[in-house]
């Protein structure tokens, strides 16, 4: 089971409070996470990545075990401790704006 | 008992103000979507309690919500959360969100001329449907006009208009290269005008397949080419429903008219103190008094001297009087923007603006005087409202 950590906002637009648990196959990457969360919680299409492209949106970050996951490869498997639920995904809005 | 229901979109979430016919005394409820920016939002025409919703955020992108009941309950159409996203045989179902240019999206020109593709940031406006609940126009950023037939859970460009031939030559404003009116005509369904800034007014005569720019009379003073067919920075048009033809203009600067379907616009500014200016539009049972709020400059995004003063003019332009009564008339510094400007259907015409400043002032006698509904709500993007029976 994969524990995804939200921003509030996108808790509140998924309607859930607290962390989301998903069943993801492996392999388990920041693409098959994001596709699992977009498929149980479809309104949050668009708002993390890109609907066409599939990039990440400018503002948002991703982390797994205390490390910035943005910029690796979205097929890149994703730390063990992530895979078993030891240690969430997280998705992290940028602080920006003063 | 009949009742207004005005409709505030601001920078950190929505808000809803009643009142009944007298226009007195007023509920505040919201702030709805706490934290996000809602550009716009409006009531369907044909089912009131239906209301649909721009919230948008730079961190997010693009949401659309809707309301069945009046703004109690809102949902985003399309997916109920839990379910699959494609149907059988994997056709998507509604992702209300997603607006995708159609075909190769192309180029504009960028600020510094150079061409920069278009890319879509957020919808400014949506303007329902005249006669079905269930069709909603958006106006977005970058400019283009979409449509959904299915009360906004599935939205399709109407791409003749951003493909127009000199959609190559447009360029942003300073606040993006959006598209932020929309009037549909309510004697001709297959005409609709729309306004972008910094391209200028086009109409549409086959509901939205072709467009025509209307900017012959415009003058702008960063367009060299006096008889510029495009460029032109169009802050805000209206029209009276009872003469659709007759429209009027907020451009950047000066205040304009057109009797002939925006064919052709003559300037109306007259006495104003100042022409620039964001917001524009039409008592509602006399069609050629007009208001609008002039601003400073476009370098002081402020009003004249302190002074918070609606114009009106009876005349259909060029004579215009100021409404000050009940309006700050020293230290003020706050700007109403495009769409933060309607009125409502009552006999006296009631008149609504909102406020860079958070305040919305309400005018019950067709402006002679004006009240705060609200003092203190985050800056203002859009002000509607709705006559209820």
């Amino acid at each position: 089971m994969i524990l995804v950590v939200l921003p509030a906002h996108l808790r509140t637009l998924a309607h859930v409070q607290g962390d989301v648990q998903l069943e993801v196959a492996a392999p388990v990457t920041a693409r098959s996470v994001l596709d699992a969360l977009e498929a149980r919680y479809p309104m949050l299409r668009g708002t993390i990545r890109d609907h066409v492209t599939l990039e990440r949106r400018p503002f948002l970050r991703f982390f797994a075990c205390e490390q910035d996951i943005s910029f690796e490869s979205p097929d890149a498997p994703l730390p063990e401790a992530v895979v078993s639920g030891r240690e969430p995904f997280f998705i992290i809005g940028a602080i920006a704006g003063g | 008992m009949s009742k207004a229901r005005v409709l505030v979109g601001t920078r950190k979430g929505a808000f809803i103000l009643t009142a009944d016919g007298k226009r007195q005394n007023w509920e505040v409820s919201g702030p709805y979507f706490s934290g996000w920016e809602l550009y716009h939002l409006k009531g369907s025409p044909v089912d009131p309690d239906r209301i649909f919703a721009s919230q948008t955020s730079g961190w997010f992108g693009q949401v659309i919500q809707r309301s069945d009941d009046g703004g109690k309950t809102w949902i985003q159409p399309g997916t109920p959360p839990g379910e699959p996203a494609s149907a059988p045989g994997g056709m998507p179902k509604g992702e209300s969100n997603k607006f995708v240019y159609e075909g190769v999206a192309g180029t504009h020109k960028w600020y510094d001329g150079t061409p920069h593709p278009w890319e879509f940031k957020r919808v400014w406006h949506l303007e329902p449907s005249l006669t079905d609940p269930d069709t909603v126009y958006a106006g977005v950023e970058d400019a283009a006009l979409f449509i959904s037939r299915d009360g906004g859970k599935n939205w399709k460009e109407l791409s003749g208009l951003r493909c127009h031939s000199t959609g190559q030559t447009w360029q942003p404003g300073a606040g993006g290269m959006c598209l932020h009116t929309i009037l549909l005509d309510p004697k001709n369904h297959k005409r609709i005008y729309v306004a972008i800034s910094a391209a200028g007014a086009f109409r549409s005569d086959d509901a939205g397949q072709t467009w025509k720019p209307i900017n012959k009379g415009l003058r702008s003073e960063f367009i060299p080419d006096p008889d510029a067919e495009v460029g032109h920075c169009v802050h805000r048009i209206a029209h009276h429903p009872s003469r659709p033809d007759v429209l009027f203009m907020q451009k950047h600067w000066d205040v304009m008219r057109s009797e002939n379907a925006g064919d052709s616009w003559r300037e109306v500014s007259g006495n104003l103190p100042t022409d620039f200016g964001f917001v524009i539009d039409v008592h509602a049972h006399e069609p050629e008094t007009v208001y609008v709020v002039p601003i400073k400059s476009d370098g002081e995004h402020f009003v004249q001297d302190a002074k918070l003063r609606v114009y009106r003019s009876r005349t259909g332009g060029n004579d215009w009087e100021a409404l000050t009564k009940g309006l700050p008339q020293k230290d003020c510094y706050v700007n109403v923007l495009r769409d933060a400007m309607a009125v409502d259907r009552f006999d006296p015409c009631g008149i609504y603006f909102g406020t860079t400043g958070g305040q919305v002032y309400a005018s019950a006698d067709g402006g002679d005087s004006w009240n705060a509904i609200v003092r203190d709500l985050p800056a203002v993007l859009s002000v509607e409202v709705q006559t209820l029976p």
